[in-house]
């Protein structure tokens, strides 16, 4: 795992773990899971994952969540810290987000056009930390900038040419970079099509 | 092992009983002695050991004489051990096993396992000392046989009097009871002379009943509790019983409910009035209906929550506000659970219970549900950013 991936506060804030009743309440809540996913899953370059996965993964486990009674601080730096009174026994138990919980984030990020469902069983989605249409708006900028209206490029240009190498679609993964394109070609500023050895797509 | 003392084994008032484990050894600093197989009970006083094949042979130190303790994990063919090293034994100790020893520790060999939970259980009583907040009688130490001749007489006189005043309460039931009646027998004297006068006038064709008489007559009906249906409509608030059992009943519960913080669940409530009540039992529906009525409800309120236990409420009773003081108490220990809230507020349970599900709902606390079991933190989620 990356080291240099920063948990946010409420990983480590045990009723992060549990589905909260209060509407309000879990509105924030479910919105955080949202937040979380999208940049766990952007520092470590996962485009897709099943679900199975993501019940094992540290995404939606922290093994080292402490429950036992302390205080509660929070620091300046907005990290969230208990202090432990020395004698008590630490309960070191698993924070574990059920996955009937990890179902409704899922349906959450859906919702939001961050995730697609790879299977009619739900098995396995695909995971995009921007929408499709974001992306296509980012790839359809590079295009005019650089004043390549009309042109045709293939896929793998596009994603892994020298010439996008500063940009941000840069090693985009196929499967989100189809969707982006779609969803250009939906608004006449692109059309997918065949090319040799695979597919490519011209801009308009 | 010069610091044990004999004793009988029995947990005095104030003592609990922590945790014991069979199969345990003692050596006195490294070396063997005869007390190779026992109970090692832990109390939140004392250490005491119980030799398994005669229990006569028992002994304890206390805790107070512990300066620390040490783990020794097992070995091969050695069992795990708990070292207990002691302060030197007072000048006036009572008698014990031996006189004196040139060792300033113990240990416990747990030849049965064992060693890891009474380690952790034995650190925990050290930590709390909880020895300081109850005091035992100084008989603690000495070792009590049978002592003949202590009569309960503290016993006896209780019952007595138990029963005098059982007797007591009985006849003032009885007294209530013939009130009543004799209210009663004026309402009967009254509805006796009407009767007569209006049997009379039917006899002699003596002019019409007056419509003073014919309201007189319903009312007297009325409050003898026969359903009349055409002034049932007229007298909503129910007959003049129900009335009467509504002022009873508020007239029992003010103190209760204000000695309780101002809330009760309804079945303290029912046991409060039954026991109050002695000869004449309220029934659980009657009670309902009777904390509905208007009569009631203009000195005290009735709420149901959420999870459908209901309670009865002083009228100045905020229990929103108490909500925030709630989350306070929450904030300043992390988290709690309904029972370490319950405790440390000094409420029921079950009421404590609602006070954080009503905080939970109103969006002050969160829950977090676990294994362990469900504890409430405050809602992070709505004050941080």
């Amino acid at each position: 795992m990356a080291m240099s991936f920063e948990w946010p506060w409420q990983y480590r804030f045990p009723p992060f773990f549990t589905l909260q009743p209060n509407v309000d309440t879990r509105q924030k809540q479910l919105a955080a899971w949202c937040s979380l996913v999208l940049s766990f899953c952007r520092l470590h370059k996962q485009s897709s994952m099943t679900v199975m996965e993501a019940q094992e993964s540290p995404l939606f486990n922290n093994v080292k969540l402490q429950r036992s009674k302390g205080h509660l601080f929070l620091l300046p730096d907005s990290s969230l810290k208990y202090l432990w009174r020395k004698a008590e026994g630490r309960q070191q138990t698993e924070g574990k987000l059920p996955v009937e919980s990890i179902q409704i984030v899922l349906e959450e990020l859906r919702k939001k056009g961050n995730l697609e469902w790879l299977d009619k069983s739900k098995s396995s989605f695909l995971i995009m930390w921007r929408r499709p249409e974001e992306w296509g708006k980012l790839i359809y900028q590079w295009v005019s900038r650089s004043g390549q209206n009309n042109s045709v490029f293939t896929l793998y240009e596009l994603t892994n040419g020298e010439d996008t190498e500063d940009e941000e679609f840069h090693g985009l993964d196929e499967a989100t970079l189809l969707r982006a394109l779609q969803a250009l070609q939906q608004e006449h500023k692109a059309e997918i099509i065949t090319v040799s050895d695979g597919r490519g797509v011209k801009f308009f | 092992m010069d610091r044990f003392v004999w004793t009988s084994g029995l947990l005095e008032i104030n003592e609990t009983l922590v945790i014991q484990q069979r199969g345990v050894r003692i050596y006195d600093g490294e070396e063997k002695i005869k007390f190779d197989a026992g109970t090692l009970l832990l109390s939140t006083h004392r250490l005491i050991w119980r030799d398994q094949k005669n229990h006569e042979c028992c002994m304890a130190i206390l805790l107070s004489q512990i300066v620390f303790i040490e783990e020794q994990a097992a070995g091969i063919g050695k069992s795990a051990k708990i070292v207990v090293h002691l302060h030197p034994a007072p000048p006036n100790k009572e008698p014990g096993p031996f006189q004196s020893s040139k060792n300033s520790y113990i240990k416990l060999s747990f030849k049965e396992h064992g060693q890891i939970e009474f380690y952790r259980r034995l650190s925990e009583e050290m930590t709390q000392r909880r020895w300081e907040n109850m005091p035992v009688s100084q008989s603690l130490q000495t070792n009590r046989g049978p002592q003949p001749g202590r009569i309960r007489a503290v016993g006896i006189v209780g019952i007595e009097r138990k029963l005098e005043e059982k007797r007591k309460e009985t006849d003032k039931n009885i007294s209530e009871a013939f009130e009543d009646l004799s209210k009663l027998m004026i309402k009967a004297k009254e509805m006796v002379e009407l009767s007569k006068s209006i049997a009379n006038k039917i006899k002699d064709k003596q002019g019409d009943i007056t419509e003073d008489e014919t309201i007189r007559f319903k009312s007297y009906l009325l409050s003898m509790g026969i359903a009349n249906p055409v002034t049932r409509e007229t007298y909503g608030s129910g007959t003049q019983y129900h009335m009467q059992l509504a002022k009873q009943l508020a007239g029992i519960l003010q103190v209760p409910l204000e000695e309780r913080g101002g809330i009760m669940s309804l079945t303290e409530v029912y046991c409060l009035v039954n026991r109050a009540r002695g000869m004449e039992p309220l029934v659980a529906t009657l009670l309902l209906s009777t904390s509905m009525r208007s009569t009631f409800l203009r000195f005290y309120m009735l709420r149901v929550f959420d999870s459908g236990v209901m309670v009865i409420e002083l009228q100045s009773h905020k229990e929103e506000e108490m909500v925030a003081s709630a989350l306070e108490t929450v904030s300043e220990k992390g988290s709690l659970t309904s029972e370490e809230f319950a405790k440390l507020v000094g409420m029921s349970v079950l009421l404590a219970k609602e006070r954080l599900l009503l905080a939970e709902k109103m969006g002050h606390l969160c829950r977090d549900d676990s294994v362990e079991g469900l504890r409430f933190y405050p809602n992070l989620f709505m004050t941080q950013s």
